[in-house]
């Protein structure tokens, strides 16, 4: 741990504005935006610095997110810092545009307040709408409070920029975006120069050196373009830990690809990402004290996932439970499929690994159904 | 191969017209009244009427069409318009 920097602030923030606090800093170039409960806390507060003057940020208010993540690829394509922020449907709207801007490298930052995605028509937090995302190539980050969201925005940009894959941070829809929270802001200075200034090595703007972006790759050559996408997503997994290292040099804060807590010794370990890893905190400290072996593991990068790295830290476990916010509708759910494929690699797969699904359309989850969770008695598939 | 499928290119010869070109056009000079309207309508401004005052016949001229190969692509244009049918297109 370094010692606290005496100016570093302590304000109380929603999610929403700790991760627009952070693109304060970051300054972005240009900020397509298109409105959308619960991400909007992010832009509406982000739009008002730029209206004070204090960013300098050409903020484009695009007619859908389609758009606005269309003109985030020309944007980063052109070689501006580019960062946006989007929810639920209009993730679901952007999804086309998700491949292009992996598919053309473009390190572009989107915060993203996961929301339920419609029908019925939800506005609530879950996992559906960025599970949706998870195979579009982009690096995903998971938040649990707004202080994770202030931290992992900066980290992610960096990170974008460095193995050059869009990234994005993602925090629960109203349990993080809306919920104000104590958090310790860094001094702007520190931050601007741990991310440094960003010079595209290839823009369109660049009228020197002319560049053709998205041109066609057929039999010959896509399968090559896709394979070079693998290996930055995978060299992504060792860059990570080494930014976050150096921002817990500044900060004191360390997110390693996922928080363990009282796992070492645990026979019970749960597995979750997101605000529910409060809840579930609490729910182990009882267990605790009532001699149950039971821990937690927190999930912070889920895209590139961190194969190995969970199995090894599994190793001593004799039952794994996974809880999963989002479904996937005709097989397993998300985060248990893959805690199964990671576990699957050990020589001795003896596991005892149960999948839960909970908080769907923003339903809440409580110390209690937790604690039956871990204890066994809650059998059924979904904590209701 | 570059990052993101990026293209790079040459400035120097990046923009000329590759070898795919099928047919091109010819200006019979004799034909050529110099009017302009070809320079208009090329798509890849590649045709210039050169400003040479010439008298053949004595009719006074303004100069003959001129076309660019390195940048024409052969679309055709130019002898679909021509008024005196003096640009044909020909095979290589």
């Amino acid at each position: 741990m370094t010692e606290r920097n005496v100016n570093n602030k302590k304000l109380a923030l929603t999610g929403g504005a700790a991760a627009a606090e952070a693109l304060k800093q970051i300054e972005p170039e240009v900020m397509p935006i298109y409105p959308i409960t619960p991400q909007t806390p992010i832009i509406e507060t982000y739009a008002k610095f730029q209206a004070d003057g204090l960013v300098d940020t050409e903020i484009i208010k695009v007619e859908s997110e389609h758009s606005a993540l269309s003109a985030a690829i020309g944007s980063s394509a052109a070689g501006a810092r580019t960062v946006t922020a989007t929810s639920s449907q209009g993730l679901a709207l952007m999804h086309e545009m998700l491949y292009i801007a992996s598919g053309m490298r473009l390190p572009i930052l989107m915060v993203i307040s996961a929301r339920a995605l419609s029908a019925p028509i939800n506005i609530h937090g879950d996992h559906s709408d960025v599970m949706g995302a998870r195979d579009a190539g982009w690096i995903q980050i998971f938040c649990e409070n707004a202080q994770e969201v202030y931290d992992k925005t900066i980290l992610g940009i960096k990170l974008a920029e460095k193995v050059k894959l869009p990234v994005m941070v993602i925090m629960d829809g109203f349990n993080t975006s809306h919920s104000v929270e104590n958090l310790e802001i860094l001094e702007t200075e520190i931050i601007k120069k741990f991310i440094g200034e960003y010079k595209a090595e290839t823009s369109l703007l660049n009228v020197e050196n002319p560049m053709t972006y998205g041109p066609v790759a057929l039999q010959n050559s896509y399968f090559e373009f896709r394979i070079d996408q693998e290996k930055a997503m995978n060299e992504a997994i060792e860059e990570y830990k080494r930014i976050a290292k150096d921002y817990a040099k500044i900060s004191g804060r360390n997110y390693d690809y996922f928080e363990e807590y009282k796992t070492k010794d645990a026979e019970k370990v749960m597995i979750l990402a997101g605000s529910a890893a409060g809840t579930a905190k609490v729910a182990v400290d009882k267990l605790r004290s009532q001699n149950e072996k039971a821990g937690l593991l927190k999930i912070n990068l889920f895209r590139p996932f961190p194969r190995k790295e969970i199995a090894v830290a599994l190793k001593n476990a004799k039952e794994v439970i996974v809880l999963d916010r989002a479904q996937s509708i005709g097989t397993n759910p998300p985060f248990y499929a893959e805690i199964v494929n990671s576990l699957y690699q050990m020589p001795d797969t003896k596991y005892k690994i149960r999948s839960f699904v909970y908080g769907l359309g923003g339903r809440d989850i409580f110390q209690k159904q937790i604690e039956d969770v871990f204890s066994g008695k809650h059998k059924e598939k979904y904590i209701k | 191969m570059e990052i993101g499928s990026v293209i790079k290119h040459d400035l120097n010869k990046a923009p000329h017209t590759g070898d795919w070109r099928y047919m091109h056009p010819e200006v019979d000079k004799k034909k050529c009244i110099g009017c302009g309207t070809c320079v208009l309508f090329c798509p890849e401004a590649a045709i210039t009427v050169n400003g040479k005052q010439e008298t053949m016949n004595s009719k006074k001229k303004k100069g003959t069409a001129e076309i660019d190969y390195d940048y024409c692509k052969g679309c055709g244009v130019c002898a679909e318009v021509c008024p005196e049918k003096a640009i044909i297109m020909k095979k290589k």
